[in-house]
Parts: structure tokens; sequence; C-alpha cells
């Protein structure tokens, strides 16, 4: 058991952990957050299997990982 | 479930300002765990530069100074003198340490200063609007070479961890890049192994992070990593470039 969880005010929609994940988890959601910013979203969040790649690549620190 | 991931304690809450996928954001973030993991929060003073990380003194959880552009090794230098205990790191884009700063970057080496540099080179000067460097590529179109940098008539790019890697004063001097997660692992040891070299009393540390810059290469985040790959990787050595027996030993 995996979980990503995203803190939506800090993500830029830059769409390098949705390049990232190798299991295709997160993808841009239809959200905007306070900045206008459409936020990343666990879109198949079962998938996830804890590697940490997105939030290795998340250069605003808007992605956590639980496992 | 426990979490396996998130924000280092060597950052503070505040979100950046950098533009959407730059990757100085990821920088910060590889120094705000080393500065956790190496437990120096409260040891250290960084000194920030004049650029787009001009505001990253509000964004690592210890004592910041701000230099004026390209002076950041000067402070740094008068700060870890006076205080030979703190631990003393400048963060300087490409422009501000190989531009109007060369001088410094080349004497604080020269002279074996105890400090560390992190240097994050995206080949512009970000934060005036992307402006040729002298770390810009052969051919790469900016606001001033719009017909691509003409190295007869400008000069090939500055590597300047192959430069600063010559000087005896400096121990360590790795290249990196951010484009992958295996590299940027790879940069995060090469960052923590500069702090230790500090740590030790061992010398003059340099780590260089090819990074991106979205906005003035108007890529896509995504697209500036394969940019990076292709037209920077080749141009600038990667690698630990340089290592004294002191530091392979620690
Ligand atoms: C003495 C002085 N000269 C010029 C400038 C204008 N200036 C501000 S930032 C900058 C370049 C920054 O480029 P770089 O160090 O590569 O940082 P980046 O924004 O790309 O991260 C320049 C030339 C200045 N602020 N002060
Ligand atoms: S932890 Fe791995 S599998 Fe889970 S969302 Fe992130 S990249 Fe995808
Ligand atoms: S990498 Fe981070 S900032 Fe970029 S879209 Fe994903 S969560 Fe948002
Ligand atoms: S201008 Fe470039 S270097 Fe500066 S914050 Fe934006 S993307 Fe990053
Ligand atoms: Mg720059």
């Amino acid at each position: 058991m995996a979980k990503v969880v995203v803190l939506g005010e800090y993500c830029k929609s830059c769409g390098l952990c949705v390049a990232a994940c190798p299991r295709k988890v997160l993808a841009i959601g239809d959200k905007a957050n306070s900045k206008g910013y459409y936020v990343a979203v666990p879109a198949d969040p079962d998938k996830c299997i804890g590697c940490g790649l997105c939030g290795t690549v998340c250069p605003d620190l808007a992605l956590e990982i639980y496992k | 479930m426990q979490k396996v991931f998130g924000r280092p304690q060597g950052l503070t809450d505040l979100p950046f300002h950098y533009c959407p996928g730059c990757t100085h954001g990821i920088v910060h973030r590889l120094v705000g765990e080393v500065l956790e993991e190496l437990d120096i929060i409260g040891d250290t003073i960084g000194v920030a530069p004049v650029g787009c990380a001009g505001f990253s003194l509000d964004f690592f959880a210890c004592d910041f100074v701000g230099a004026a552009h390209g002076r950041a090794q000067a402070v740094a230098t008068g700060i870890k003198r006076a205080l030979p205990d703190k631990i003393v790191f400048t963060y300087q884009g490409d422009g501000d340490i190989a531009a109007i700063g060369t001088a410094h970057a080349i004497h604080v080496a020269a002279r074996g200063e105890k400090i560390t540099t992190i240097m994050v080179n995206n080949a512009v000067f970000g934060m005036t609007g992307g402006q040729m460097a002298p770390t810009t590529i052969g051919g790469q179109v900016t606001t001033t070479s719009p017909y691509g940098r003409d190295c007869a008539l400008v000069g090939a790019p500055i590597d300047l961890p192959k430069t600063v890697a010559t000087l005896n004063g400096a121990v360590y001097v790795a290249a990196c890049a951010v484009d992958t997660p295996k590299n940027i692992l790879q940069a995060k040891k090469c960052i923590k192994k500069a702090f230790q070299v500090q740590q030790r009393g061992l010398g003059y540390a340099l780590v260089s992070v090819l990074s991106t810059c979205p906005t003035n290469w108007g890529l896509s985040p995504v697209d500036c990593l394969k940019w990076l790959q292709e037209n920077m990787m080749p141009v600038y050595e990667m690698g630990e470039l340089k290592m004294t027996e002191e530091v392979k030993a620690l």
C-alpha cells in the first residue's frame, strides 16, 4: 500500500511529476489553486507503489508520499 | 502508513517564487535535505546571489545573507574567516558566478577558502530576461543572441568547474544535472560531500548543477529536461571532476 498526496497550494502545474511517474498515477487536474495553477491530482491512486520518483522531480515540494 | 517523502527541515514552509518547472526548486530541496541529514541547520550561514535565487534566503531554514551581484564568495570568505566554526555556503547562478563574479570564483578556489559553493547553471541570465551568459551554449538563441551564440565572435562557453578544478585550493569539484531522478540523487550525493568537505576543513568545494529555465528557454518544463540533456551535457564536463585523497577517504 502506498499513497501520494498533492499539496495543492504548492503545485504550479509544471507536469514534471506526471512525466516521471512510471505507473501513470498522476495527471494535471481541472481545479485551480489560489494562484490559478491547475493542480496535479492522483488520477489513478491505487496504482501508486510509493517509488518516490514524482517527489524527486517536483521542484515545488508539492508532493508527499506515504507507505 | 508512514511519510516516506516530504519537505525537509532545511527549508522553510514558504512556497518558492520560481516559475513553474524551474529546477532551482529541486536544487533548493537537495540543499535542504543535506542540511537536515548532516544536522547543521543551526550552524550554517548561506550567502544568496543576485539572480532568480536572490530571495533564496527566505526559503532555507538556516541563517542567510544577501550579497551584491557576483560577490557571494567574497562575503562568504569574510563570514568563514570571522566565524570559522560555522558552515558557510554560497548559492549562485551561472551569470552571478561566471560573469560578474568570475574573479571571486577563481580566487576563492586559489586561496582554498573552506567554504562550499552551489552553482546553478541554466545557461542564461534568467532573472533579467534570458540574456546570453558566459555559460550560454554555442548556437543557443537568447534575447541577446537572437541568431544563436556565435562562438567565433564571443568565444565558447566557460566551463567554470573544469577551470576551478585546476586550482590547488579546490579539493572537491563536481558537475551534476537535475534532468532525471537518478541524476538528481547523484547531485544530492555531491552536494552532501561538498558540505562534509567543509565540516572536515579540507578546503574549497564546488558543485555545479545543470538546471533549466523554462521561461527564458521558451520550452515546457518537460522539454527543457531534454534540451538540457541534448545541448548542455555534451558541452560541459560532467561527474566528480576533482577529489583529493582526503576527500576520497570521506
Ligand atoms: C551590479 C549588477 N549588475 C547587473 C545586475 C543585473 N542582473 C540581475 S540578475 C543578473 C543575472 C543573473 O543570472 P544568473 O546568475 O545566471 O541567475 P539566474 O537568474 O539565471 O538563476 C543580472 C545581470 C545587477 N543586479 N547588479
Ligand atoms: S510514488 Fe511513484 S508510483 Fe506513486 S505517484 Fe509517485 S511516481 Fe507514481
Ligand atoms: S511536479 Fe510538483 S509542481 Fe509540478 S505538477 Fe507535479 S506536483 Fe505540481
Ligand atoms: S526566469 Fe528562469 S531561472 Fe528564473 S525562476 Fe523563471 S524559470 Fe527559473
Ligand atoms: Mg542563470
